[in-house]
């Protein structure tokens, strides 16, 4: 299960590792790490938003050895990838490493590619493939997407994006 | 104010597919009188249509004076300008000197070319204003689709927010072919000039410049821009693969070159079956979103000579209401 949570840390160094060393411990795998060093709160501390997976019977057992490492759980909460887009891409996508582009999504902690096709016809010529991705939310999914479309434009690739995303309607009404 | 009962008169600048079908259709219109037909050879002066569009088709001359279109323009008394000499994108020329000579001589101008509308909008339409007469563009923008005069007209009072649209037929009916028979590019593209539906130079619409011209319209006429087509991103649609749109159609889409006026882009999207932008063929079709009143989708015949000549006929009615 994908689990974000809103933390408060000591503002000194080396406080990381009370998160990190409880998580690996139990298996879990952190996606992303946001300090938010310019938000320190009155008891000056300094707040920080993780994003891991784990499984989720062993979020209590995280969650006492956080606190007993010092650390403030402000907020935990179960991740869901509701929102859904497909991408066309056209070009030469094996030869452009593909591995990274997919990795690269899946490393925003925020989005994955769930399902990717692809069809190449000839040896030199141009191959076509249909990315889908899962988002957390509307927001994370046009986020996830105009990142695709940066990586895919600087690999010479055509991206085929979704006329809903970032359309007329701000993109409520049909993503996917 | 003139007397109703006179002829409100004409002149054809411009004589191929949409200029003989303007010939074709004003027939029909009480008190519209054609004054001159110009032609890239010669001049018609109080032309009998059937005649004129008989000589054209055999490829004969249509002259019969000496003058030239800008002289017609100059001298010889009408109240319209039908300008529909070919669009050029690189400096509206010859439309360009034909609409400034029509404006300063106080002739209102109607016309289907975008060339001297993109490079010179703001220009021109200044122009019109301090010389007390009117610009009408209907037939620029999705043919026979009424957009523009929808849009100033029907839709007055609520603001406009975004325009997008599927505004090519060319590339539409190309996408469409190629998706429903899983057929190459290139075939479709060669079937699609064999049938007169594609130039035999097919750049002007397969790479976005046409549907470019058309969201630089909108933007400058809707959105108080004043932008030209280098300020549009273009992206056409040559690089579209038959195995791409197999997958898209697996997944509940179809792709479209969809032109967006605020964005001020154009690119091949993905747009999902049900959608009101999913046309066939060479339909057109545009959303309008507006304020108090949604969303508004319109589709009609983007191209053909009697279709684009219908837009402009309904641009010179409603100037004909207006004098009357």
């Amino acid at each position: 299960m994908r689990i974000s949570m809103d933390l408060e840390l000591k503002d000194t160094p080396g406080q990381l590792i009370h998160v990190l060393t409880p998580v690996s411990a139990l298996g879990g795998n952190v996606l992303s790490i946001v300090h938010h060093h310019d938000k320190k709160t009155f008891r000056n501390t300094v707040p920080v938003y993780v994003i891991f997976d784990i499984e989720e019977h062993k979020l209590e057992e995280l969650q006492e050895g956080l606190e007993k490492n010092g650390v403030t759980v402000v907020r935990i909460g179960k991740m869901r990838l509701r929102e859904r887009a497909h991408i066309l891409l056209i070009g030469h996508i094996i030869h452009t490493d593909l591995r990274q582009t997919i990795d690269t999504i899946d490393s925003t902690g925020f989005a994955e590619v769930q399902d990717l096709s692809l069809s190449m016809p000839a040896i030199d010529g141009p191959s076509s493939a249909i990315v889908t991705i899962m988002a957390t939310g509307n927001e994370e999914l046009k986020t996830s997407i105009a990142l695709l479309k940066e990586i895919a434009e600087r690999k010479d690739l055509l991206v085929i994006v979704p006329i809903d995303e970032g359309g007329l309607s701000g993109g409520q009404n049909n993503a996917g | 104010m003139q007397d109703n009962s006179s002829p409100f008169k004409l002149a054809i600048i411009g004589f191929g597919a949409v200029g003989q079908g303007v010939a074709r259709v004003v027939q029909s219109v009480p008190h519209l009188e054609v004054v001159a037909i110009a032609d890239s050879k010669g001049v018609a002066l109080t032309p009998d249509l059937e005649d004129v569009l008989a000589r054209k088709r055999k490829g004969k001359s249509i002259a019969n004076s000496d003058l030239t279109a800008l002289d017609v323009i100059r001298t010889v008394d009408h109240d319209v300008v039908v300008e529909v000499t070919p669009t050029n994108i690189e400096n509206g020329e010859p439309g360009l000197t034909h609409f400034r000579e029509a404006l300063k001589n106080k002739r209102n101008v109607v016309t289907s070319n975008k060339g001297p509308l993109v490079a010179a909008f703001g220009e021109l339409t200044e122009l019109a204003r301090a010389q007390g007469v009117a610009l009408r563009y209907e037939a620029t923008v999705g043919g026979a689709m009424p957009i523009i005069n929808l849009i100033r007209d029907t839709l007055a009072g609520t603001q406009v927010l975004g325009i997008r649209g599927v505004l090519n037929g060319t590339c539409n009916y190309i996408l469409t072919r190629m998706a429903e028979e899983a057929l190459e590019y290139d075939q479709v593209l060669s079937e699609a000039q064999d049938m007169g539906i594609a130039e035999a130079d097919p750049t002007y619409d397969v790479a976005g410049i046409d549907t470019a011209c058309k969201v630089v319209i909108l933007a400058n006429a809707f959105f108080n821009r004043q932008v030209t087509f280098a300020d549009v991103n273009v992206i056409g649609i040559e690089q579209i693969t038959q195995d791409a749109l197999q997958l898209a159609r697996q997944r509940g889409f179809m792709v479209k070159l969809i032109g967006d006026v605020q964005e001020l882009t154009v690119a091949p999207k993905l747009i999902p079956l049900g959608h009101p932008l999913n046309v066939s063929g060479t339909l057109n079709a545009a959303s309008i979103l507006t304020d108090t009143a949604g969303e508004i989708t319109v589709a009609g015949k983007g191209a053909g000579s009697i279709e684009t000549a219908s837009a402009i006929l309904s641009d010179i009615l409603s100037l004909m209401r207006e004098r009357d």
